[in-house]
C-alpha cells in the first residue's frame, strides 16, 4: 500500500479486473432507458461482463471515442488546456486519497490524466503524430479502454489535486471527460445509471414514488413527536404558493443517518415558521447525471426550476448535499437559467438578502441557518449536544467548488460545546474525500472504498485520540452514507451526522417537553446519572 | 532508458551543430537560417496554440475554490484564493504566475505504520522551480546586450546586480550559478524520486537536457573557453537588425549554443513548455467564483434538453398521489359506473 513503484513502465502495466475492484456494469434496461431519452449519448444497451475480454463493443468504438474526444476538445477549453499544459512536476501525486490508500501509481492524478493524454497526444498533436511513443503518445486500444474504465471510476472528482497544481489542472474535469467518452461506447456502471434513471422518472435516485416519499417523510414526524413531545404541522408536499421550495438529497428521508438531518431541517423550519414546501417530483438534489455527461446532468437538474415555476415559489433553499451543490453552484444557471421567474432570495425571518445567490436564486441551508443564528433568531440549548464531541468533515464539493467553509463551522460552534477541527492539511480546501463520491458508493467495491477513505478516516482518528471526538458532522448526503461505513471500519467509536441534526437537537421548540434524548433516541449527557439535578 | 534517449537526442543536436558549421555553407545555415527559422516557428505556432485554446469556449464557470467564498457580509471572504471579482482574479493570477502560489502550498504525505498518515510542508519544488524560472528570465534579459545598440540601461543594471558578488574575472553572475544548480536539482528530482521517475516521459527529460546544454555551453564560453565576443556580438546584432554578418572568428562552441537555443524555440510550441501560455488560460484559476451571483453563458447549451416533465410524472403516479393526499394538477377521471356499485358491495351491506 505504501506505493512501491512497479519496475515496468506504466504503459506496459495492464489493468486487471478482479471481483471487488470494479463496479458492476449498467443493466441493459438502464442503458436503454437513458439511450432513449438522450439518443447517442449512452452507447448500445447490452449485457456485458467487465472481467471478460469481450465487452461487446460496437466495431467502430475507437472511432466513436476519438470523435467524441475531438468534439469535447472543441467544446471545453479546460479539456484542451489540461491536455497540453501538464509538465508532470508531480505536485499532485500524493494529494489523491485513492493514491494514498491504494498505492497504485495510476491513481496519481498526473497519471490518471496521462491515460487520456497519451491518446490525445497520439491523435491530436503534431509531435505525437510524428514522434508517436517518443512524444508520449499511444494508440487507443482495448487495453487503454480497460485502464480508462478502471481509473476514471477510481476518481471521485474531489478536486484536491487541483488546489496544488501550478496550472490549476483539475482531474475532476479530466475524469468527467473520460466518463463522458466511456458512456458514448456504453462502458458504464449500474450504480450511476440506475439512480440517474430513478431520479429522472420518480424524482429521486432511490426510486421512491410520490406516496412512499411522503409517507417516509411523515414517518419522521412521529419520531420528532416522540423526542420533543410536539407534532409539527408545517411539512407539506407539492404545495402551490409556498414561499420557498426546499430541495433535499433524497437519502435524507430514507437512510440512517440522513433521516436525523432531515428531522433537523423540519424542526428548524417549524421553529422559525417558514412557509416552505417539498416537492415529490423534484425530490432529489443529488445529481447522478454529473457522473455521466453534461446532457443528463442538465436534464436532471432542470427539474428544480421547472418545479419552482409550477409551484410559484419565490426562491429555492437547498439541503445538505455535495454534488447537488456543485451542480447548483457551477452549472445550474448556465444550463437551465435564467431563473427570472424567481426572486432574489431574502430570508423572511432576518430580512437578509442573499446577494451571492442573486442569479440562481438558490441558497444553501448552512448559509440560511448561519444567518439565522447571527441574527439571534434561534433559541438554542448547546448543552443538548454535550454528549457529542464533534469534528467537521468539509465535503469536497461545497469546499472546493463553492467555498462554503466557515458557515457550517459557525453553526457548529453555536449548537454544540465540543467542536474540534481536524489537522489543517486535511480540512477546508485541503479536505479529503469520503472515498466514495461520484457514484462509487456501492458495496461491490467496499475494499477499495475503505482504502480510498483512509486519509479522511486517519484524520478523524487523530482527533478521536486527541479530543475524544465521537461525532463526524458533514454537509453531504453521500458523505453521510459512505462515512458511516468508513467510520465503522476505521474508527468504530465515531458516528456520522449532518450539521442540521445537531441544530435540531439544540433547538428549543415552543411547547416541547423536557428532552431526555437526541433525535436518534440516544440519551443526552445531562441525563446520564444526573437525572435528579 | 527514457533519460538516455533524451540525452542522446541533445548530444546529437550538439554534434550536428559542431560538425555542421565546418561544412561549406554550414556557418550560414547554423548562424542565420536555423535561428530565423526557429524564431518563426516559435512565434507562429505559439500564437496558433494560444488561438486554438481560445477558440474553445469556457462553457461553465468552474474555479477551484481554495478558501472561503463571498457569502454573508459578516463572513470573511478569502479574496485571493476564492475571488468573486475581476480584481480578485487578477490578484490570484499575479500571485500564481509570479510567485507560483499553488506550488508554494505543496505538502508531502507519508504513510507510516498503523497505517498512519503524516503531512508536512514541502517547498523544495516551489523553491527550485522559482529559482530556475527567474534566473532563466534574467539570463534571457541579460542577453539583450548582444542584440541591442545602445544597450538599454536596465540591462546594465541587471548585469551589475547579477555580478554583485564580484567574484573572479570575468565577474561571476549569480544567475548562472542558480540556473545550473536549480536545473540540476530538477533533473535529479526526476531521476531519484521513484514516483516522479515513474511519471516522467522522454518529453520531460529532453527539455531539461536541452536547457542544461544551453546553460553549460554558455557558461563554458563565458568563464572557461576564450571566444571572440566582438564577432559574436556582430553576428547577434546583425541577426536582430536583419543584416547578419558571420565572422570567421566565431567559434564552433558558440554555434552549438545557438543551435540548442534554436532547437528549444522550435520545440517549444509543440511541447509541455507551452505551460508558459496555458497558465494564463486555466479556467479553474482565471474565473471569479460568482456563479450563483452572475449568469455565465455556454454557447453550445442545448435548450432542447428538457427535464422529464411534471405532467408525465403526474400521469404515471396520479392514482397514488390522490390516494396519499398529494395535490395534483389534473384530477383522476371519474371511475367507470360498473365499479361504483359492485354487486358484492350490496351483498355485504345486506349481510350486516
Amino acid at each position: 500500500m505504501t506505493g512501491a513503484v512497479p519496475k515496468k513502465d506504466w504503459m506496459d502495466t495492464p489493468a486487471v479486473f478482479k471481483p471487488g475492484n470494479y463496479c458492476y456494469p449498467g443493466k441493459e434496461s438502464m442503458a436503454a432507458y437513458h439511450g432513449k431519452n438522450l439518443p447517442g449519448k449512452f452507447g448500445p444497451a447490452r449485457v456485458w461482463d467487465v472481467e471478460s475480454d469481450d465487452w461487446k463493443l460496437v466495431d467502430n468504438w475507437q472511432q466513436i471515442l476519438l470523435e467524441g474526444m475531438k468534439e469535447r476538445l472543441e467544446k471545453f477549453r479546460s479539456f484542451k488546456i489540461f491536455m497540453d499544459c501538464c509538465v508532470r512536476c508531480g505536485a499532485c501525486a500524493d494529494k489523491c486519497h485513492f493514491f494514498l490508500g491504494t498505492g497504485d501509481p495510476k491513481n496519481m492524478p498526473v497519471l490518471r490524466a496521462e491515460l487520456l493524454r497519451s491518446v490525445y497526444r497520439n491523435d491530436f498533436t503534431t509531435a505525437g503524430k510524428i514522434l508517436g511513443s517518443l512524444a508520449g503518445g499511444r494508440e487507443m486500444t482495448f487495453e487503454v479502454l480497460k485502464e480508462w474504465f478502471m481509473y476514471f471510476y477510481q476518481c471521485t472528482e474531489c478536486r484536491r489535486c487541483s488546489v496544488f497544481c501550478p496550472y490549476g489542472i483539475d482531474t475532476a474535469e479530466i475524469t468527467m471527460m473520460g466518463r463522458e467518452l466511456l458512456h458514448l461506447v456504453g462502458v458504464n456502471t449500474n450504480w450511476i445509471l440506475e439512480p440517474a434513471a430513478n431520479s429522472n422518472r420518480t424524482g429521486n435516485h432511490l426510486g421512491l414514488q410520490p406516496h412512499t416519499f411522503k409517507e417516509n417523510a411523515e414517518f419522521l414526524l412521529d419520531d420528532i413527536e416522540e423526542v420533543t413531545g410536539i407534532r409539527l404541522n408545517s411539512l407539506t408536499f407539492n404545495r402551490k404558493g409556498a414561499e420557498i421550495l426546499f430541495v433535499i438529497p433524497s437519502a435524507d428521508v430514507f437512510a440512517d443517518p440522513g433521516i436525523f438531518t432531515f428531522m433537523g431541517y423540519l424542526l428548524l423550519f417549524d421553529h422559525i415558521g417558514l412557509d416552505y414546501t417539498i416537492s415529490t417530483y423534484s425530490s432529489e438534489g443529488g445529481n447522478f447525471g454529473l457522473f455521466t455527461n453534461n446532457e443528463l446532468m442538465k436534464k436532471l437538474n432542470g427539474k428544480m426550476y421547472a418545479e419552482a415555476k409550477r409551484l410559484g415559489v419565490k426562491w429555492i433553499l437547498g439541503g445538505e448535499c455535495g454534488h447537488m451543490w456543485r451542480v447548483i453552484h457551477q452549472y445550474m444557471d448556465t444550463m437551465n437559467g435564467p431563473a427570472d421567474f424567481l426572486e432574489v432570495p431574502k430570508s423572511p425571518i432576518t430580512g437578509t438578502v442573499f446577494e451571492n445567490a442573486a442569479s440562481t436564486k438558490m441558497v444553501h441551508i448552512s448559509e440560511f441557518t448561519a444567518d439565522l443564528i447571527k441574527h439571534d433568531k434561534l433559541k438554542l440549548d448547546k448543552s443538548r449536544n454535550d454528549h457529542r464531541i464533534v469534528t467537521f468533515h468539509d465535503s469536497c464539493n461545497p469546499a472546493r467548488a463553492m467555498g462554503l467553509l466557515d458557515e457550517p463551522r459557525y453553526i457548529l460552534e453555536n449548537v454544540c460545546n465540543n467542536f474540534h477541527d481536524m489537522p489543517e492539511n486535511t480540512i477546508r480546501e485541503q479536505t479529503f474525500c469520503c472515498g466514495s463520491g461520484t457514484g462509487l458508493n456501492t458495496g461491490e467495491i467496499m475494499d477499495l472504498r475503505m482504502r480510498a477513505g483512509l486519509p479522511r478516516a486517519n484524520a478523524v482518528k487523530y482527533v478521536e485520540e486527541k479530543y475524544g471526538v465521537n461525532m463526524l458532522a458533514c454537509v453531504c448526503a453521500i458523505d453521510r452514507a459512505t462515512l458511516l461505513a468508513l467510520m465503522q471500519y476505521w474508527n468504530p467509536n465515531v458516528e456520522v451526522c449532518g450539521v442540521s441534526e445537531l441544530v435540531g437537537n439544540a433547538l428549543i421548540m415552543d411547547g416541547e417537553k423536557e428532552r431526555d434524548s437526541g433525535l436518534r433516541f440516544e440519551p443526552l449527557a445531562a441525563n446520564e446519572g444526573e437525572t435528579d439535578v | 532508458m527514457k533519460v538516455l534517449k533524451a540525452l542522446g537526442i541533445v548530444l546529437v543536436l550538439m554534434a550536428l551543430a559542431y560538425v555542421g558549421v565546418m561544412l561549406p555553407g554550414g556557418r550560414t545555415l547554423f548562424g542565420v537560417v536555423f535561428p530565423y527559422l526557429a524564431l518563426a516557428i516559435f512565434i507562429i505556432f505559439f500564437i496558433a496554440k494560444v488561438v486554438g485554446w481560445a477558440k474553445s469556449p469556457v462553457p461553465f464557470r468552474i474555479p477551484t475554490t481554495s478558501g472561503q467564498a463571498n457569502s454573508l457580509p459578516w463572513i470573511k471572504q478569502n479574496k485571493l484564493d476564492c475571488p468573486s471579482t475581476t480584481a480578485g482574479v487578477i490578484g490570484r493570477m499575479v500571485l500564481e504566475i509570479f510567485a507560483f502560489r499553488s506550488l508554494f502550498k505543496n505538502t508531502r504525505a507519508e504513510i507510516h505504520e498503523g497505517p498512519k498518515l503524516a503531512y508536512g510542508s514541502s517547498k523544495f519544488l516551489w523553491l527550485f522551480g522559482i529559482m530556475f524560472h527567474y534566473s532563466f528570465l534574467l539570463i534571457v534579459l541579460r542577453h539583450l546586450r548582444l542584440f541591442t545598440d545602445p544597450i538599454p540601461a536596465f540591462v546594465h543594471a541587471l548585469e551589475f546586480g547579477d555580478g554583485f558578488l564580484q567574484v573572479g574575472a570575468p565577474t561571476l553572475y549569480i544567475t548562472d550559478l542558480v540556473f545550473i544548480g536549480a536545473l540540476t536539482f530538477l533533473f535529479l528530482r526526476r531521476l531519484v524520486l521513484p514516483a516522479i521517475r515513474y511519471i516522467s516521459l522522454p518529453a520531460d527529460y529532453f527539455p531539461l537536457f536541452l536547457i542544461l546544454g544551453i546553460g553549460i555551453t554558455g557558461v563554458l564560453m563565458r568563464y572557461f573557453v576564450r571566444v571572440d565576443v566582438v564577432s559574436i556580438k556582430m553576428l547577434t546584432h546583425g541577426l536582430a537588425t536583419f543584416q547578419p554578418v558571420i565572422s570567421e572568428n566565431v567559434s564552433g562552441l558558440f554555434f552549438v549554443h545557438l543551435f540548442l537555443v534554436a532547437s528549444l524555440l522550435a520545440y517549444f510550441p509543440f511541447s509541455k513548455l507551452m505551460h508558459l501560455g496555458g497558465v494564463f488560460l486555466s479556467p479553474t484559476r482565471n474565473l471569479a467564483n460568482n456563479s450563483r451571483m452572475v449568469r455565465h453563458i455556454n454557447p453550445w447549451n442545448d435548450p432542447s434538453i428538457k427535464p422529464h416533465s411534471y405532467a408525465s410524472y403526474e400521469d404515471e403516479f396520479r392514482e397514488f398521489m390522490v390516494d396519499a393526499g398529494l395535490p395534483v394538477d389534473k384530477e383522476l377521471p371519474p371511475a367507470p359506473a360498473e365499479e361504483v356499485a359492485p354487486a358484492e358491495g350490496g351483498a355485504s351491506a345486506e349481510s350486516e
